[in-house]
């Protein structure tokens, strides 16, 4: 009954015949540096793609949350419906909503940032509130007693103290969307994924080394430069925050 | 297309979903011809296959992951170690790693099982970690005067207040790897994620079919370990948390 998917096994000759490295290609090794040398130049616009998929899903999944965020902050009850909404944006696999959106949005990169967008949200809305929520009481009640409007606690009080939370929010929503995003490939949205899955071919070892070591290394990239940029956001470090 | 839909109902009106709906409740001809694909049968099947690899996977990443994070927690150790195991975790590539598994290790259920796991540990790991290494000192001192086994005080006093964070990681774990488990048909398991993949033998509605499904298990999964978690948490968490 249940008949096997496309014959991945299958390697497609032409993809190997014009490269060089000897005969470490022709038998598959785990890694032919010699190819690499070679092909670099076949990774540049996939490792762009990917950097436009995860741009956009981070930067839309951010001001998506923080406009939820500010708002259940304003309206508290409003906290629970959101939190268990994202909840299930977060849940559903990505791989799915891709498809789910297909009748929507069809394929190509836009079904891929949405969804990416909306796996983001809950990661980032759940940092942002926690933050605000762990801001002193003391600390509001003197912003309110020398004077501060209500949005001037906010942004000049709050939302700077929830720094440090809401940067690793980022942090820990970017990485995990470069790692994601690679799944994009399937949505027709291109990204590394495609030399992972390069010609309906995922045998060929070093292929899928080079994808997924990019993806690694953009990954601890972002990282390193948002941790960078809480550290100058928030220079006193009010507390350590375990991400 | 419009499809003839179950039991008279025009289906076909509602466009491809109601195509999708279906094609779970009623095998087709593949797109591929010849044989026929869809129908309860097939789907309960490769339902079954995702289930069963989730729950090897995240049963094997608690085991090998959760005693770990418990003694480092218990013994404030480590705390580098487990945190970013953590943070590497979330930078690896699911496509990536299910891939190169294949390829160089070959197809599966245990090379695959493996992979998932991977996945799930170091959530559980960073999770149970942090929870255990954050209950509250004085509480574990106060075990300790009153003459408690250091197993003692991890079973009876640190696990029960850290069972929250623990389940957290334990929740993002599952989802990491029933979410990864739609892949595995790349590494010759058949999950309903052959449905997503092979679009060419089922047809957008499959395919489409395929992803309703996938997100009803994460959810339905998601939703089991959330209740399990809320039957470990003892009463007095809940009362200190409403």
């Amino acid at each position: 009954m249940i008949e096997p998917a496309t014959s991945f096994a299958a390697i497609d000759q032409s993809f190997f015949t014009d490269r060089s490295g000897g005969g470490c290609i022709q038998e598959n090794k785990l890694f032919c540096p010699g190819w690499v040398v070679d092909n670099y130049d076949r990774y540049v616009d996939p490792t762009l793609q990917h950097l436009v998929l995860v741009g956009s899903a981070v930067v839309g999944g951010f001001l998506i949350a923080f406009a939820l965020a500010i708002l259940a902050h304003r309206h508290r009850f409003l906290q629970t419906p959101f939190l268990a909404g994202t909840g299930i944006l977060y849940t559903i696999p990505s791989i799915s909503f891709f498809f789910l959106l297909l009748p929507i949005t069809g394929r190509g990169p836009l079904t891929a940032i949405i969804a990416l967008t909306a796996f983001n949200l809950q990661i980032i809305f759940r940092n942002i509130t926690n933050g605000l929520r762990n801001v002193p009481p003391n600390v509001t009640e003197a912003a309110t007693g020398i004077g501060m409007t209500r949005s001037q606690v906010l942004w000049r009080v709050e939302i700077p103290l929830s720094m440090p939370e809401i940067i690793a929010g980022l942090r820990i929503a970017t990485v995990s969307t470069v790692a994601l995003a690679t799944l994009a490939v399937f949505a027709n949205g291109g990204g590394l994924g495609t030399e992972i899955v390069s010609g309906s071919n995922i045998t060929f070892k070093t292929g899928i080394i080079v994808a997924g070591s990019i993806a690694v290394i953009m990954a601890i990239v972002f990282d390193g430069v948002l941790l960078l940029t809480g550290k100058l956001l928030a220079p006193w470090q009010r507390k350590r925050v375990i991400t | 297309m419009i499809a003839p839909g179950v039991a008279g109902l025009p289906i076909g009106a509602f466009g491809l979903f109601g195509d999708a709906f279906n094609f779970v409740f009623s095998g087709r001809e593949a797109e591929t011809g010849g044989v026929t694909v869809g129908g309860t049968g097939q789907v309960i099947d490769l339902a079954t296959t995702q289930l069963e690899v989730t729950v090897f996977a995240l049963a094997v990443a608690i085991v090998l992951a959760m005693p770990v994070g418990l003694w480092l927690g218990h013994r404030q150790k480590g705390e580098f170690l487990a945190v970013s195991a953590g943070n590497a975790g979330r930078a690896i590539p699911e496509l990536a790693l299910i891939a190169l598994m294949a390829a160089a290790i070959g197809v599966g259920m245990v090379n695959l099982v493996v992979a998932l796991a991977i996945l799930g540990i170091p959530p559980i790991l960073t999770n149970t970690f942090v929870g255990i290494s954050q209950v509250d000192r004085a509480s574990v001192e106060a075990a300790r005067g009153m003459g408690m086994t250091e197993f003692a005080i991890v079973r009876k006093v640190e696990l029960p207040l850290a069972v929250p964070t623990i389940m957290g990681g334990v929740r993002t774990a599952g989802i990491n790897i029933i979410a990864t488990a739609t892949i595995a048909p790349l590494a010759g398991i058949l999950t309903l994620g052959d449905f997503i993949i092979a679009r060419n033998v089922y047809g957008d509605a499959g395919v489409l079919a395929g992803a309703v499904l996938v997100a009803l298990m994460a959810l339905a999964l998601e939703g089991t370990l959330a209740a399990i978690q809320w039957a470990m948490t003892s009463r007095g968490l809940k009362l200190e948390r409403s």
